[in-house]
């Protein structure tokens, strides 16, 4: 017995490293050639002046920085990223904690509304993107016609949700909010239920209401579960480029622009592969320190 | 402080079953320390829960001081309840915890402080404002609770088994305890618990439930000995009555009446027990045996003695137990009837 144990032990021990290591390197691989490869691509790219079709590349230190810091769609671009970004995850945790507390207990027909709601997560983005392209078009558009057979506007008169540059603002938000409600909807709902139903009835004999109990005890002991949500949240948000592209391509007038798609604009469609990689290069910084700022609230929460 | 009423209170989850509480009628008295005693699925908590106003009963009124309560949050019926888990806010302070329901109630902010630390020092837990639930001992735990509960001066005290996540040797002190607590602010409590020893050392009255009904309500003497049917005799009591079928009665006799027949005097009936095993508790033994002859041939019971040392296994003795400690029941309802002559033989 105990010889076949330390039999056993052995070859274990003999295999583990290479075994391991070759369980490991696929996750390897794909980080150094799908991750870390592109990101110092553009490292390098940024410092020169490389351009499709163009072989030949020189250094030009930080001349990238200086015109794309220059240039009035840039600075667009990073004010609609923020927008963005922000105005979504506000929209989309008001939003989600309203449908995780309507989702909280049983009623017929519930499971099917959840499908229904989990939808825009599953559906691949640009189809999702697509539609409300459709139900926002000049001409075709849903919304007006609704508004229109309601007499809030003249026919032919409704407003271009994403023909006038405030209105796309609003309308791109819209998406970005839809397509990220679904999402945080599942994870505050499991954060919910993973709360013991004592608690929310001890302060509902303690003679707290309903938004008493909701704002002070409930929505607090989720706080590491809503971080884990709006994290995820800020970073597809903001390096999301499928909503703007598919709607409104950045327009009208660069209004919409936001940095993953301005850097798609100019480097990819504009062959200023450069500069391409010095706007994508803006949204490493940023992203550093959201992820830092996220999991140190998370971290806290925990331990607290 | 209130007074307490249920009347044919029933609760029915699912439609066609049974009743998890079943047509309980219920009159606390003034500050009393009533226990709800009952094996787990008897309905104790449902019908506290529903006094609390977490659970909404199927038909039948509830009264607190005298108002009907049916229709009354939980935060209007000025009850407060201590939870199995204590239910503690984990994001919140001992002191944040305490003050919570003054808050939650609208007491002005002024008067908060001394509140808290006044229902503080009333359990001892001073010293521990700043600290968070988890920083606390289940002992610790159990005090801030009762702390959150008393601060806000309700008209009634609910606790669903607050003791039964405390280890042993904390049960008892803490029983202790909230004892001396009810003492002091003799608040009507009512206290759910399917532990007999704590109903029995708490209980001012003791209600024994089983499937949804009243079996029995009264004090602990009472219900121990005079149990109102064999499911008393048997629940209450450790090892439980000795009960036995004779005709068309069931008799039955608590093990610490089953003794040696040389130390019973009077008017006894005898048995003969052949003894099986012997068990040691420290200050007392646990003789468990078969009857020898007789109608009983047999039949299983206990003997509970203070001393067993000239007892050995394997061996026959004469054993007695007194007429008067005699219990009879129907046979067919189960229920206590008038002690009857029965012949042993």
């Amino acid at each position: 017995m105990a010889i076949a144990r330390r039999k056993i032990k052995s070859i274990g021990a003999a295999q583990s490293p290479l075994l391991g290591a070759a369980m490991f390197s696929p996750a390897v691989l794909y980080i150094l050639l799908l991750v870390a490869g592109p990101f110092f691509l553009a490292i390098f790219y940024a410092f020169s002046d490389a351009r499709i079709g163009n072989t030949e590349l020189h250094y030009v230190g930080l001349e990238n920085f200086r015109s794309i810091l220059h240039s009035p769609s840039f600075r667009v671009a990073i004010r609609n990223s923020l927008i963005f970004t922000i105005c979504s995850q506000i929209v989309v945790i008001v939003g989600a904690n309203i449908l995780a507390i309507a989702l909280e207990k049983p009623f017929r027909g519930r499971g099917f509304i959840r499908f229904l709601i989990l939808l825009p997560w599953v559906a691949p983005i640009a189809l999702g993107a697509i539609g409300w392209k459709w139900i926002l078009d000049s001409i075709y558009s849903v919304i007006s016609w609704v508004l229109v057979a309601l007499h809030f506007y003249k026919p032919f008169n409704a407003p271009m949700w994403l023909g006038e540059p405030h209105l796309a603002i609003a309308s791109v938000l819209l998406v970005h909010s839809w397509r990220l409600m679904p999402f945080s909807t599942v994870i505050l709902l499991a954060g919910r239920t993973a709360i013991p139903k004592d608690i929310p009835e001890a302060a509902a004999v303690d003679g707290a209401g309903f938004w008493r109990t909701q704002l002070q005890i409930v929505i607090p002991m989720m706080r590491p579960i809503l971080s884990v949500a709006v994290l995820f949240g800020l970073i597809f948000t903001f390096t999301d480029m499928t909503v703007v592209y598919i709607l409104t391509a950045g327009g009208p007038f660069d209004s919409t622009q936001t940095l993953p798609s301005l850097a798609f604009a100019l480097g990819i469609q504009g062959s200023d592969l450069a500069a391409g990689a010095a706007i994508s290069l803006f949204l490493v910084p940023l992203l550093v320190l959201i992820a830092y700022f996220m999991l140190r609230v998370a971290h806290r929460a925990e331990v607290t | 402080m209130a007074v307490v009423v249920t009347r044919s209170l029933t609760k029915v989850f699912k439609e066609g079953e049974l009743g998890a509480v079943n047509n309980v009628n219920l009159e606390t008295r003034e500050g009393e320390f009533l226990v709800f005693l009952g094996p787990s699925g008897s309905g104790k908590t449902t019908l506290l829960r529903m006094i609390a106003g977490l659970e909404t009963p199927t038909s039948g009124e509830i009264l607190i001081g005298g108002r009907v309560v049916n229709d009354l949050s939980p935060r209007e019926r000025r009850i407060a309840m201590v939870f199995q888990s204590y239910a503690l806010y984990p994001h919140l302070s001992v002191y944040k915890n305490i003050a919570f329901p003054l808050k939650a109630q609208n007491v002005k902010k002024e008067l908060h402080k001394a509140k808290v630390e006044w229902a503080a020092s009333l359990l001892g837990i001073g010293a521990l404002l700043d600290r968070k639930p988890r920083e606390l001992s289940g002992g610790e735990r159990q005090r801030v609770a009762l702390a959150r509960a008393i601060v806000r001066e309700p008209a009634v005290f609910l606790l669903d088994e607050p003791l039964s996540n405390l280890d042993a040797k904390l049960r008892a002190s803490a029983r202790e305890e909230l004892e001396r607590f009810h003492r002091r602010v003799g608040t009507t409590t009512i206290y759910v618990t399917h532990d007999q020893v704590e109903a029995m050392a708490m209980g001012d009255r003791v209600m024994v439930l089983n499937k949804g009904v009243v079996r029995q309500l009264g004090t602990p003497t009472e219900v121990y000995d005079n149990p109102a049917d064999t499911f008393v005799a048997t629940f209450l009591g450790s090892p439980p009555m000795n009960l036995a079928e004779l005709g068309d009665v069931i008799v039955g006799f608590r093990p610490e009446h089953f003794r040696p027949a040389s130390s019973a005097a009077g008017d006894v009936v005898p048995f003969r027990l052949r003894v099986e095993n012997i068990e040691y508790l420290g200050s007392e033994w646990i003789v468990s045996g078969t009857l020898a002859g007789g109608k009983l041939d047999a039949k299983k019971v206990f003997s509970r003695l203070s001393s067993a040392q000239n007892l050995s296994l394997g061996g026959a003795y004469d054993f007695a137990v007194p007429q008067r400690e005699l219990k009879f029941f129907d046979r067919a309802t189960e229920k206590r009837v008038e002690p009857k002559a029965v012949s042993w033989q």
